[in-house]
Formats: structure tokens, sequence, C-alpha cells
């Protein structure tokens, strides 16, 4: 009699987790995938930028992290599956920037599209150029040091050209019937960057070889492309927080080198590096690496519009 | 790729072979220099050329068909991007640009961005960890000291280390193993795969892991922000590891109403997590089903709520004159989490507050040895509060009733200080507060215990989900 009872039990429980499954696997009945444009999805705002400049009107495109962000430290909130869940395409900074939060976006994203080394999976720093690759040991002495090269690599606008042409490869190939479209959009985009590129560095010539201290290394690549000499960091190492020891060398530093100029993140503390600046007679700067770091910079070309804007006016200043 | 380099040195052997041998070609003609000769000499040497060049043109078009082939086959098949990626660790740049015309089209201005385009600078040390999967470990060393009569811990343990090993697997799943050496012994705390790339959103994980019963069920020890587990944990759901067992896990996210994310869990497992599920036969299983509400208040601010089911069988029938089989758990939890973390300042500031309360229907013989159901509460209320990049500061409040006897209340509070000098290291300090009951003798007794905690990371520690 008790068996039979248990038996009853438990073929109620299975037949209630059946239910429950089925009713999992049914309950929507797939996406609705008929929109006609192109999904994507960045991980930055910045390629977001350049993915809109290329994919122009055929394209969706929306980035997770926001351009006032640390893009090391964003949360991988379910917000985020829900947009995931429906991309084509996701473009991603790579060489670890995002290692803190999109792995398990993507796998718990439910897309088999996204997947990693899946067609619908961008790794923009393939394209770019990449500096600060660290050579001989790696290891977190240095800090939070990115294995493969430093991940700020968009802050140059000649990377930013290469991301735009792999970004153009990648829906060319997606949408053949709208290669056209992606070229004459890329090459739209080039002409522009160029004649931008032109002013900018036109902008920044009077100040060619000035050196800086900048509060992460976030900077290599705009550096060198505007002939800027990084010579100290705020952060001893990267991403580990001022050390009063380490501020006092950096001071020494500045005061040797004659360098009044530090720029700092919208996303980090303004304390250290407005002492630093108080006892060095310089000025700190706040440049924003990415693209809606500041509401009026809506796309990559006003990114470097403030930012040379405000280092010129700050290196004008100092001087 | 090869293809179009085996091709590329064809041609150019071919080229170089014909250069070489078109020198030669002359002197044999030239050394015998009579007049008469001069004019037939020249018409031989001409024939010589016209026929060589007729071969060339002939190798030319056969080449050109055979390119043509290729690339017909090659637009076809979708581009594969992992060996661009992987020869361009090592070739020189140069050495890629025949492929760039061909992924390419050829823009009016072969300008400066379209030759550097072929330098993948990005690839070149993804190899260094090739196939590798991401390792880690992560020492948990914690320290005791005051007084503790019911659940004393030692003064000092390497409480575990958690090896964890994480990959992808193939296209359609990823792996992830967390093995963790206790002070007792070598225990697998998860390995399972994820199938990521099923149909109709499912998403199925297979092998061993902490169920998806409420929120700090599912936390690894190292990811709390406490040092001990919450007394409703000891009490009410298995003990440290929980319900930690081997099945199947299937979720799904379901559908919502706007700005809000609903997702699905049902899982079956084997029906063995510590003392809470014992199963004695095949068929006694337990499942434990979730269901989590998320919403975005604000850009910094969400809500996170789950309700949460399991059962299974207990071993209270054993050794008594009822079927033990008749003896099951019933498990309820309900879970609230508010987080608060500015994006500006998401290093410096968050707050966190997070409330679980479990109810828990145990089967059991009654002293009286009657089949009774036991029914026992339990809950904790946690709240965390970074007060910039080093430091955090916390708070937790503890009660739960014992699931074999309801009688007994456990009441407890803590007080949390962490500080992290990186976000690979962790020193903890707890004040911990007990209010506890001793379930043999039934009496309380207070415990005022000072715990801490040192915690570090090697290697590559995967993420956890939010």
């Amino acid at each position: 009699m008790q068996r039979t009872t248990t038996h009853t039990r438990i073929n109620r429980v299975s037949a209630l987790a059946a239910a429950f499954l089925l009713v999992l696997a049914l309950a929507v009945p797939s996406a609705g995938r008929a929109e006609s444009k192109l999904q994507i999805m960045t991980a930055t705002t910045d390629l977001a930028s350049l993915a809109q400049e290329v994919g122009g009107d055929k394209v969706d495109v929306e980035s997770i992290a926001r351009g006032y962000q640390d893009p090391h430290f964003v949360e991988a909130k379910p917000s985020f599956l829900l947009k995931l869940r429906r991309a084509d395409l996701l473009i991603v900074v790579g060489l670890e920037l995002e290692i803190g939060w999109l792995p398990p976006l993507i796998t718990q994203s439910t897309n088999p599209k996204i997947q990693v080394g899946a067609p619908g999976y961008l790794d923009a720093s393939r394209f770019a150029k990449i500096l600060e690759i660290p050579t001989g040991q790696v290891t977190r002495a240095e800090g939070d040091v990115h294995p493969l090269g430093n991940p700020h690599y968009w802050l140059d606008p000649e990377n930013g050209l290469r991301i735009a042409k792999g970004i153009q490869n990648k829906l060319s190939e997606m949408r053949p019937i709208d290669s056209a479209y992606f070229a004459q959009r890329y090459d739209s985009f080039e002409q522009r960057l160029k004649q931008a590129d032109q002013r900018w560095l036109a902008d920044m010539k009077p100040y060619a070889g000035r050196k800086i201290v900048t509060y992460h290394r976030s900077w290599p690549n705009f550096a060198e492309h505007f002939g800027l000499n990084v010579i100290g960091y705020v952060e001893p190492r990267p991403g580990i927080p001022p050390s009063p020891q380490h501020t006092v060398e950096l001071i020494a530093q500045m005061k040797r080198d004659g360098v009044k100029l530090i720029i700092v993140e919208p996303y980090f503390d303004l304390k250290t590096p407005n002492s630093v600046a108080r006892q060095t007679g310089g000025q700190v700067v706040v440049l924003t690496p990415s693209v809606g770091g500041e509401k009026e910079i809506t796309d990559y070309f006003k990114l470097f519009d403030y930012d040379i804007a405000k280092l010129k006016q700050a290196f004008d200043t100092v001087h | 790729m090869k293809r179009i380099a085996v091709l590329s040195a064809v041609i150019f052997f071919s080229a170089a072979a014909s250069a070489q041998q078109a020198p030669p070609a002359e002197p044999k003609k030239d050394v015998p220099a009579t007049q008469s000769s001069v004019a037939a000499s020249e018409e031989t040497r001409m024939k010589t050329l016209e026929d060589q060049v007729r071969t060339l043109a002939a190798q030319v078009t056969l080449l050109r068909g055979e390119l043509k082939a290729m690339r017909d086959a090659r637009s076809v098949e979708p581009r594969s991007e992992e060996p661009i990626l992987l020869t361009a660790a090592h070739v020189a740049p140069g050495i890629l640009a025949p492929s760039a015309p061909a992924a390419v089209p050829a823009s009016p201005e072969p300008a400066p961005p379209q030759a550097t385009q072929t330098q993948i600078f990005g690839g070149a040390s993804s190899n260094a960890k090739l196939l590798n999967p991401d390792i880690s470990l992560i020492g948990d060393f914690i320290g005791a000291a005051g007084r503790n009569n019911v659940s004393p811990s030692p003064s000092l343990e390497l409480h575990e280390s958690e090896v964890g090993l994480q990959a992808i697997i193939d296209p359609y799943a990823r792996a992830d193993a967390f093995i963790s050496f206790g002070e007792t012994g070598v225990n697998v705390e998860e390995a399972y795969v994820t199938f990521t790339s099923l149909p109709a959103g499912l998403l199925l994980k297979v092998g061993k892991m902490r169920a998806e019963f409420g929120k700090v069920n599912t936390i690894h020890n190292h990811a709390l922000s406490f040092i001990d587990r919450p007394l409703v944990t000891n009490n009410l759901v298995g003990g440290e590891d929980g319900i930690d067992d081997a099945g199947f896990s299937l979720s799904r996210f379901l559908p919502a109403p706007k700005d809000w994310f609903f997702q699905g869990t049902a899982q079956v497992f084997r029906g063995d997590s510590d003392d809470l599920f014992q199963a004695r036969r095949r068929q006694d299983l337990s499942v434990v089903g979730h269901l989590r509400a998320y919403r975005d208040l604000s850009e910094s601010t969400n809500l996170d709520l789950g309700v949460s089911y399991a059962r299974g069988h207990n071993n209270a029938g054993v050794g008594t004159t009822f079927d033990p089989s008749r003896f099951l758990t019933n498990l309820y939890s309900v879970d609230a989490t508010l987080r608060w973390k500015p994006l500006r300042r998401a290093i410096y500031h968050s707050f966190l507050f997070r409330n679980e309360f479990f109810w828990s229907a145990r089967d059991q013989v009654s002293p009286a040895t009657v089949f009774q159901t036991e029914h026992a509460f339990g809950l904790y209320s946690d709240a965390e509060y970074r007060a910039n990049r080093r430091w955090t500061i916390g708070g937790r409040f503890d009660r739960s009733g014992h699931a074999a006897n309801a009688n007994l209340t456990d009441t407890g509070f803590s007080a949390i200080l962490t500080y992290w000098p990186s976000e690979f290291s962790q020193i903890r300090g707890q004040y911990r507060f007990g209010h506890l009951a001793d379930p043999v003798t039934t009496n309380y007794s207070n415990a005022n215990e000072f715990l801490f905690q040192f915690l570090f990371v090697m290697g590559a520690h995967g993420a956890h989900p939010f």
C-alpha cells in the first residue's frame, strides 16, 4: 500500500517535472527573426559607433558598456541577455578587456550565432595595431596586466579605420546583398576620418613630444598617433589603486621632467590626481576614452574632437 | 590560404625557371658568330622565344582557370577566420598580402590602411595559450578565535583550494570544472558541460553542479560576501556545499512584461546532497525548480527576485519500521536582491542588499514514533557597502530553525570588513555572534567569534554569473 503511494508520488513528481520542462520549452514560440536590419551588439560604444558608420540604416547597433563606464568592470546584468539573445553579430574589443563580464553573458545568451568562434562573433582587436604586448614572463606583479597587449587600441584613428574595414567585410559576408552599400559607407567614413585626422594632427602638432602622465594605461595608441610622450601613471600598476609611495615618486618624476598634465578617465577618482597636480603646479584633464563619455560625444569623430580640444586647451593653460 | 600560397609558389618558381632557362639559350646562339648564320640564328632564337611565350601563356591560362575555380569555391564556403589569426602570428605581414585582395575587393587607391590592415597584430599572442583551458587556483585560508561550543571551526585552516578549469569544448559547448582540495580530501565541487547552441533558446547543463536553488546555494565559497555560510544553509539546505549534485539542468528565458527579465530553470539530480537528500534507489531522484525575475530600476540600480523549489528523499526513515522511501524533504525559498552600483564610480562604490527566506518540510519519525512532517523556517539578510576601491563593509542577520527539530532556532549576526589589495586577493575579518542550539542536548549557548580570511587567486578564473 505504501509502495503504491510512493510510486504515485514519484510519478506525479516526474509528470510535474516533465510538464515544467515542456512549458519552458514551448513558452515562447522563438523570437521574431523577420527583421530586415542586422542586429549588432558591441561591447563598447566606440565599436558601436564604428559599426553604425559602416552599417548605416541597414543595422541596429547597441553597446553593452556605456562610454563613461570603466570597460574592465561592467556588470553582466541579465537585461543584457535579452539583447544578446536577439543579436546577429557581437563585436568585442578582445585582448581580455571584457574577460570579467562578457564570457558568462555570451554563454547564457543561448544565442548560437554569437558564441566565440561563430560567424556572428567578431573580435575587433584582430584588425588593429596593438601596442604594449608584454614579452618575456607575464605575472600579476605587474598588476592587472593584459597578456595579449593593451586593449585601448581604438584611440588611434588609424585603428578605427582598420576596425571599420573589418566590420565592413563582416557585414558584407553576412549580408552580401548590401555589400556595395557597406563598401560605400566605409569609403565615405574613410574619407571623412582621414580629413578629420589631418585636422586633429594639425591641432596637436604644436604639442608634439610633450610629456604627460595618465591615470591608467588607456592612452598608448592615442599618444603614439598624436606624438605625445606618456612618462608615468597615477596607478602604480594597471588596476592597482594609487599608493602614497608611488605618488611621491610620480611627483618627483613630474617635477624632474617638467610634466604638467595628468590625463584622467571619467571613471577614476580625482583625489590623487588633483593632489599630484597641486604639488607639481600641473593640471588634471578629464579626457574620455570612449564615445558617450560625455553627452556631446555622440560618435567616433566627436570623441577625438572633444579630447583634442580639451588637451589643446590644457596644454595652452599650463604653458 | 594554403592553396593560394602553393599557387603563388608555383607561379614564382615557373617564372624563375623560365628566367633561368633563357640566358643559357643566348650564348649558345651567339658563339658561332659568322655573318651568314646571324639571320638564321636570330630567327631560331625568336622562334624559341615565341615557343616559350606560348607555353607560358598556356600555363597562365591554366593557372587562371584553377585560381578562379578555387576563388569560387572559397566564396561559397564561409571565410574561416581562425587560420588567418593563427598564421598572422608568425608570418610576416607581407606574406599575407596575397589573401588581402581576395578578401577585400581592390579599392581605387591602395592606401596605407589597406596595406596595414593585413598586419593582424592582435592575433600575435593569442597563440600563447592555444588550446589550454583557463586554469586557476583560489586559496581560501580561514582562521577563527573566540568561543563556539556548538559548531566550532579550527583555529587555522586552509579551508579549501579550488582549482578551476574552464574552456570552450567545441562550437556547441563549453565546460567548467571546479575541484576543491579541502582539509578532509578532494571534492569535485562542480564539473559540467554547458550546451550553448540548442534550439528554442534552451540552455542545457550536464554534470555535477550547485543547484539553482536560491542565491547563496549557487555561489562558490570564495565569491561570498562573508567568510562562513549563513546559518540557514547549514540548518536547512544541507551544509556548506548545499544542494550540489550530479544531474541535468535546463533553463530558458520566459516571456516577460516590458523591462523585465524572466528565466526558468528545471533541474533533475541523482538525489544525493550531503545530509539533505539521499537516494537509496535509482528512482529517488531530486528535482529543483527556479524562477528568476530581474529588472533594472535605473542605470545603476536593479532588483533581482527568485522563487525556488527542491524535492528529494531523506534518510529519516532508515532503521525505522516505516518504509524509508516515504521520507521526502521539500524545500521552498524566496530571494530578493537589490543592487546599486553607479556606473561612473563602479570600482569605488556599490551596495547590495540581499534577503533569502527558506521553508523546509521534512518527513521524519517523531520521538513518539509517528510519521510526521517537520516544518522549519530560516532566513538571512545581508547588506554590503563598498566604501572605496579597497574597503567593503557588511553585515548579516541570521535566523533559522533546525530541519529535524523546528523548536530549536539559531540566531546570529555578523559584521564584516573586507580589504582588497587588488582584484586578485582579499583579506577579510568577520565578527560573528550566535545564539545557537545544540541539536543533541537542545541547550542554547552563545558563540562570540572572530573569523579572518585570506583569499588569493592564481591564473585566469572565469567570471561568475551575475
